[in-house]
């Protein structure tokens, strides 16, 4: 048996805010049925940014539905940006705490938070496009990164706790403890995944984006003979087109991808796509 | 935790039983005044050894087995390893295993062990199992193969209760030269054993699924099997397992054996029917409820039921506020992040394994407390599917 915290079972069996908003500001859908766990969030946000209501619907054992209630309680009445800094440890600590074993749950929380408020501001997040690592799963390696650096995890054991990586067929334990190595021992690394939780409107992204093109990766490109233009920004999409050597460079779709895009994530917005002019 | 309140619906018989009252009585003289060695040369140790002799008798009355092919181990998991690494000692050159998908972990883990710890040296065959958790003989019988030390199926199934045609198998094996053993925990008490007419050369027991305390075992091994002992040291056991008899829990084990011979028609007609009634009231109360598990061949006492789109340990914390006692499938539940390997192996789809419960009885349940699950029950799952962003109820 499962040793719960008196607050885990008071949410367990009284759960908050079951339901499902109609029109909701943002949605956060995370898990699946396969999984043995799932969160559909729905949350109301006001004029000024203020979440009005929060709504939970959850697939999953006592842990996960009382999660998913206190979360909700925590983000109603917060703004966007102060509920976008609760993370999965808080969710825990307001629950009195969770079996490690069931670390996990508190991480679905936090996810579906982060997929509402995404969805809110129309934006994708960057966590779905990494390399699937725990196939039973579909657990990425951006998110198996993010939890050992978030939760300052040691151990494969622990990865499993907080991700449920690794707790299928447990193939991919090597590359666990490899990925795993690799994070703690280059740590001093800035955590980079985090989401720039900064609205921007078009224009005052559009200009971020031609200052960083013209002050960070021109030089570079211009140095080999090449240049790039900026053509269009639609929403996240970044139309560029390349000049010069660069255009006729078999490695052109790698200079859009690892250099242009990773730094204009990295200074502008996290879930740009830059993408090159057809 | 609440200790032996009057009103918990106790209804996890195969995780384990309530030792019976008769079984306490005959084990607490050996536990205060009689202390005895049994192996001393004493008489007041040489009582002792009477009354583990007594109960040697019963357990091997219970099972139509002579006395000597008795030994005491101190678990089922004892028993098994034991039988399954004595076939592989008497015959070093034979590198290949038959089991089932869905065996308990005590075998599963030992055969997973012996493929991956001896790197390979092993081949298993894990045979399969249909969607109501039935073997195919005919992939049984290719799968016998010259090179096969033991086979090694459980006789029934302690999730689903689904009962394996071990007598037909042993004969098959026999037929070929193969030891054959069967994990029998949770079949002795409720099926009718005779392993005088049958070609079982090893059958594995558990004290604590039939009433008598945990910590006690059997391994049942035929007369004339070659055995090389797991456990050596002391020649207690005629030298088949070393250490000092837990003579306390082997009177229990005598006592409860006895026990289980008068209750067997009990266990196959009234904890049958009340079974029956609780499982017939659940599938017609609750909608998206169905059987795991062939509804025929099944323990008289079993019923695992999915509810579709909740997931199990949800269900089990919601009965637990009504002191109703069962368990679960659900990955949840099952202390890995994956639903149980049986109900995996028989098919049922994700959306059924993880509210899946296992309701199993003994002959302390009563037609009340079957009335107050099924009662209970709706409600419960009714809630938790309003919960579920599955459910389109």
């Amino acid at each position: 048996m499962w040793e719960y915290t008196d607050k885990v079972q008071q949410h367990f069996l009284n759960p908050r805010n079951v339901g499902e908003i109609d029109k909701p500001s943002g949605t956060g859908d995370v898990g699946s049925l396969a999984c043995g766990d799932a969160l559909k969030l729905t949350l109301k946000i006001n004029n000024d940014d203020i979440i009005t209501e929060a709504k939970f619907k959850t697939f999953g054992c006592a842990s996960a539905i009382a999660s998913s209630s206190v979360l909700t309680e925590m983000v109603i009445g917060k703004s966007v940006e102060e509920a976008g800094k609760i993370t999965n440890q808080d969710i825990a600590n307001a629950l009195g705490g969770l079996p490690k074993e069931k670390m996990h749950c508190s991480v679905m929380g936090r996810e579906a938070l982060e997929a509402a408020i995404a969805d809110y501001r129309g934006l994708v997040l960057p966590m779905a496009e990494g390399q699937v690592v725990c196939e039973c799963f579909g657990v990425t390696d951006l998110e198996i990164i993010r939890a050992i650096k978030e939760s300052s995890l040691r151990s494969v054991e622990e990865i499993t706790n907080f991700t449920k990586a690794g707790g299928g067929c447990g193939k991919c334990e090597d590359k666990l403890r490899e990925i795993l190595q690799n994070t703690v021992s280059s740590k001093s690394e800035a955590p980079v995944l985090k989401i720039k939780p900064k609205r921007m409107t078009s224009l005052q992204k559009i200009k971020k984006i031609e200052e960083v093109l013209e002050r960070e990766i021109r030089p570079g490109l211009r140095k080999d003979g090449g240049d790039i233009e900026l053509i269009d920004v639609d929403g996240d999409f970044v139309i560029v087109s390349l000049r010069g050597a660069c255009k006729s460079c078999h490695k052109s779709q790698t200079t859009i991808k690892e250099y242009v895009e990773k730094k204009l994530r990295e200074l502008v917005l996290e879930s740009l796509i830059v993408e090159e002019e057809n | 935790m609440t200790t032996a309140n009057e009103k918990v619906v106790y209804m996890d018989n195969n995780a384990t039983t309530r030792v019976a009252p008769e079984v306490v009585e005959a084990m607490m003289p050996y536990l205060t005044d009689s202390y005895g060695n049994p192996s001393s040369m004493h008489t007041f140790g040489g009582q002792v050894g009477d009354a583990v002799r007594t109960a040697r008798q019963k357990v091997a009355a219970l099972l139509g087995a002579e006395p000597e092919e008795i030994t005491f181990t101190s678990c089922g998991t004892e028993s098994d390893s034991t039988a399954i690494l004595s076939a592989l000692r008497t015959y070093p050159e034979k590198r290949h295993v038959i089991t089932t998908r869905v065996e308990h972990p005590a075998v599963k883990s030992l055969c997973e062990n012996l493929e991956t710890v001896t790197g390979h040296k092993y081949k298993i065959t894990r045979l399969k199992v249909d969607s109501d958790g039935m073997l195919d003989m005919s992939e049984y019988e290719e799968a016998l193969a010259d090179d096969t030390a033991i086979v090694s199926v459980m006789w029934a199934n302690n999730e689903t209760g689904v009962i394996f045609p071990v007598e037909e198998m042993a004969r098959m094996a026999r037929q070929r030269g193969i030891l054959f053993h069967t994990d029998a925990v949770q079949a002795v008490g409720k099926l009718d054993i005779n392993l005088k007419e049958l070609d079982i050369d090893f059958l594995s027991l558990s004290g604590h699924k039939l009433h008598a305390p945990k910590g006690v075992g059997v391994l049942y091994i035929k007369r004339g099997t070659v055995f090389v002992p797991f456990l050596t040291g002391g020649h207690q056991e005629s030298g088949r397992r070393g250490g000092t008899e837990n003579v306390a829990s082997i009177v229990a084990l005598g006592r409860a054996c006895e026990l289980a011979g008068e209750k067997m028609a009990e266990e196959n007609g009234r904890v049958k029917k009340l079974r029956d009634r609780l499982e017939e009231g659940l599938l017609a109360r609750v909608p998206k409820s169905m059987l795991n598990g062939h509804k025929t061949s099944r323990l008289p006492n079993t019923a695992n039921i999915s509810f579709e789109y909740v997931e199990g340990e949800a269900i089990l914390l919601h009965m637990n506020q009504h002191k109703i006692c069962a368990s679960s499938g659900s990955a949840c539940t099952s202390g890995s992040l994956e639903p149980s390997h049986v109900l995996r192996a028989m098919g049922v789809p994700f959306t059924a394994a993880h509210g899946s419960i296992r309701f199993s009885l003994s002959v302390y349940n009563t037609e009340e407390e079957v009335d107050f699950v099924v009662d209970k029950m709706p409600a419960i799952i009714e809630s938790l599917r309003k919960m579920s962003p599955f459910w389109k109820g």
